[in-house]
C-alpha cells in the first residue's frame, strides 16, 4: 500500500469519528464568527430539532415505522419543564430529568397498544395522540395557561453561569445535540442496530433472525419520546416561553418531513434534514405564508424521485453506481 | 431432535394441515416433499412460530416450542430461510450475514449507546465470524456492496450463509434451489452436504427431487395436509401411495 493509500484508508476506517470531530469543532468556532443573536437562534432552533429528528429517525427510518405525533412528546416534554420549574418549583436540570422519565412511561402506556398497529392505522393513532395532547394543552388553562401560553420559564444555569444568550445556548444546544448524534450512531452501529434495520427491511425476517419485534418497536418508540421530550425541555427554557401553538400536528408533520428528507435510516440526514426545513422558511418571505404548501411539495417530490429521502437517496445511489462499475471491472 | 406430534392448522375452517407426526433425528438431513399447496410452508411457519399451530405439539431438544414467538424460537437455535427471499437489500452483505447473528447479542440498547468496550471487542469478533461465513459461500470480494443490487443466485447464497453463520442446531431450508440453474444448484447441494457432514441438523423443503433423492436421509411426504409417508429417498420412491400423489406425476411432466 502507498501512503497516499494508507492515509486513504485509515479516513475511511474512521470516517464517522472523523465526521463527529469535525462538526464538533466547526460548531465549537462557529461563534467566534458568527456572533449574530438572530443567525445563533436560528441554528440553536437547528439544534433542537435535530434532537427531536435523530429519535424519530430511529423510530421511522431505522425500525420502518410512522409517528405523525412526536409534537405530543416535545409538547409534552416543553410543557412539562415549564410547570414543574414554575408551578412547583423544581430546579430546571432535574425536573428536565425527571419530565422525561414521566413521559417515557406515557410513551410505553401509549405505545403498548398502538404499536400493535401498523402502517396508516399507526399514523392515525399516532395523530390522534397529538391531538389529545394539543388539546389538552389548549384547554387545561389552570394548569398549562390555555391558548395564551406559559411564561417566565427561568433559563437553565449551572451555578451563576445562566444560559440566557444566543452564544451560550449554542453550545448548550449544540453539546446535547452532538451527544444524541453520538449515541445514535454508536446504537445503529451495534448488533441492536441491525437488528432495528432488519425489523425495517422484513418484520417476519426479524423475528426469525432472533429479534424481539414487538418489544424493539417499544423501546424504540420510548427512546424517541424520551429524546423528543428533552429536545421540549430545552425549547421551553430557551425561549422562556411556551405556547400550545408549538406543538400542533403540523409541527409533528414538519418533523416527518425533516427525516424524509433528510434520509430514512441515516443519522447524518437527520441533522441535513433538521436544517433544510428550518431554514427554509426563513430564505423566503414567500415561504410564511405558504409554508406548508412548499413543505408538501417538498415532501411529495422527494417521495416520488428519491423515496429514501434525500441525503440517503442520493448516498446510496453513488454507493450503487460504484459497486456496479467494481462488478464491472471484476468481470472483464 | 425436532418432533412434531399431531400438529394441525385451520386457517377459519379449512384445514392446511391435519395430524402431522414425524421427527426430524439429529446430524441428518430429512427433506420435506409434496405438491404445491401440499401445506409445507405452513408447517415450516409453525414450527418457526410465524404461526401458531391449531393444535398438537412440537417439541425441539425436549421443549415445547408451539406456543412460542417466533424470536425465542430462533433463540432456542433454529433458523430459516426464506421461499421468497428475504435479504435486507438496504444493508451491505456483510451486515446482511451480521444480523444472523443477532441473537447473540443479547445486549441492551442502553449499552449500545455507550459502546463500552467489550462491546467493540465482541463486534469485531462478531465481523470476524461473519467474514468467514462468507468466504465459505465465496462472496469475500462483495462483502460491502448493498446486497440489493446482487444477482438472484447470490442472494440466495446470503440468505444460506446468514441462516447458518450463528451455527444454529437446526436450520430450515425452504427451497434453497428454487429458480437457481443446474450448475447453481449443484453448488447449493455440495454446501448443504458440508454443512451435513460438520454436523448441522437440517430440514429442507425442496421441488427439485434430484436434489432431494441425492442429499436426504429422511424424506417425509406431505400431500393435502398429512403426512403420507416417511422413510429414506429409496423406500418414499416406491412407496404407491407418494407415486400417485407425487412423484408419478412429476415423471410423466418431467
Amino acid at each position: 500500500m502507498t501512503s497516499k493509500q494508507k492515509f486513504l484508508y485509515f479516513i475511511y476506517l474512521h470516517r464517522t469519528g472523523l465526521t463527529v470531530t469535525g462538526l464538533s469543532l466547526a460548531l465549537l468556532l462557529l461563534p467566534l464568527f458568527e456572533d449574530n443573536p438572530y443567525t445563533l437562534g436560528l441554528t440553536n432552533l437547528i439544534a433542537i430539532n435535530a434532537i427531536v429528528v435523530l429519535g424519530l429517525n430511529l423510530f421511522i427510518g431505522y425500525a420502518g415505522q410512522i409517528s405523525l405525533g412526536h409534537a405530543a412528546f416535545f409538547g409534552l416534554g416543553a410543557y412539562g419543564s415549564a410547570i414543574a420549574t414554575v408551578t412547583y418549583e423544581i430546579p430546571p436540570w432535574p425536573a428536565m430529568i425527571l419530565v422525561a422519565a414521566i413521559v417515557a412511561l406515557v410513551a410505553l402506556l401509549v405505545g403498548i397498544p398502538i404499536l400493535r398497529l401498523s402502517g396508516h392505522y399507526l399514523a392515525m393513532a399516532t395523530l390522534g395522540l397529538n391531538f389529545v395532547v394539543h388539546t389538552i394543552l389548549l384547554q387545561w388553562d389552570d394548569v398549562t395557561g390555555g391558548p395564551s401560553g406559559f411564561s417566565g420559564i427561568p433559563y437553565l444555569s449551572f451555578g451563576n453561569f445562566e444560559f440566557d444568550d444566543e452564544v451560550r445556548l449554542h453550545y448548550l444546544l449544540w453539546g446535547v445535540t452532538l451527544l444524541s448524534l453520538l449515541l445514535c450512531l454508536n446504537l445503529v452501529r451495534s448488533g441492536v442496530g441491525r437488528g432495528l434495520s432488519a425489523l425495517a427491511g422484513d418484520e417476519i425476517a426479524a423475528a426469525a433472525l432472533g429479534v424481539n419485534t414487538r418489544n424493539a418497536k417499544i423501546k424504540i418508540f420510548v427512546l424517541s419520546a424520551v429524546l423528543a421530550s428533552l429536545a421540549g425541555s430545552l425549547f421551553a427554557h430557551c425561549y422562556s416561553f411556551v405556547s400550545p401553538d408549538s406543538f400542533t400536528i403540523f409541527t409533528s408533520t414538519d418533523m416527518v418531513i425533516m427525516v424524509v428528507i433528510g434520509g430514512m435510516g441515516s443519522i447524518w440526514g437527520s441533522l441535513f434534514g433538521a436544517a433544510l426545513i428550518t431554514l427554509l422558511p426563513e430564505w423566503l418571505d414567500l415561504f410564511e405564508t405558504y409554508k406548508d404548501f412548499i413543505h408538501g411539495g417538498i415532501l411529495v417530490l422527494v417521495l416520488m424521485f428519491l423515496p429514501q429521502g434525500l441525503v440517503t437517496g442520493l448516498v446510496e445511489s453513488i454507493k450503487i453506481k460504484l459497486a456496479l462499475r467494481r462488478r464491472k471491472n471484476a468481470s472483464t | 431432535m425436532l418432533q412434531l406430534k399431531h400438529v394441525s392448522k385451520n386457517f377459519g375452517g379449512l384445514p392446511a394441515l391435519s395430524e402431522v407426526t414425524f421427527g426430524v433425528p439429529k446430524g441428518q438431513l430429512t427433506a420435506l416433499i409434496g405438491p404445491n399447496g401440499a401445506g409445507k410452508s405452513t408447517l415450516i411457519n409453525c414450527i418457526t412460530g410465524v404461526l401458531q399451530p391449531s393444535s398438537g405439539n412440537i417439541r425441539f431438544q425436549e421443549r415445547e416450542i408451539a406456543a412460542l414467538p417466533a424470536h425465542q424460537i430462533s433463540r432456542q437455535g433454529i433458523s430459516r430461510t426464506f421461499q421468497n427471499l428475504k435479504v435486507f437489500s438496504r444493508l451491505t452483505v456483510l451486515e446482511n450475514i451480521l444480523t444472523g447473528l443477532t441473537c447473540e447479542g443479547g445486549d441492551s440498547m442502553i449499552m449500545a449507546m455507550l459502546r463500552l468496550p467489550h462491546l467493540r471487542h465482541r463486534e469485531r469478533q462478531l465481523k470476524l465470524r461473519a467474514m468467514e461465513a462468507l468466504d465459505r459461500f465465496g462472496l469475500t470480494d462483495k462483502a460491502n456492496w448493498p446486497a440489493g443490487i446482487l444477482a438472484y443466485g447470490d442472494k440466495k447464497r446470503v440468505e444460506l450463509a446468514r441462516a447458518t453463520v450463528s451455527r444454529p442446531q437446526l436450520i430450515l431450508l425452504d427451497e434453497p434451489v428454487a429458480g437457481l440453474n443446474a450448475e447453481e444448484t449443484a453448488t447449493v447441494g455440495e454446501q448443504l452436504r458440508l454443512l451435513r457432514s460438520s454436523g448441522h441438523t437440517m430440514l429442507l423443503v425442496e421441488h427439485d427431487m434430484a436434489l432431494v433423492m441425492d442429499i436426504a436421509d429422511q424424506v417425509v411426504v406431505l400431500d393435502s395436509g398429512k403426512c403420507i409417508a416417511t422413510g429414506t429417498p429409496g423406500e418414499v420412491r416406491q412407496n404407491p401411495l407418494v407415486l400417485e400423489a407425487y412423484l408419478g406425476r412429476m415423471d410423466a411432466t418431467a
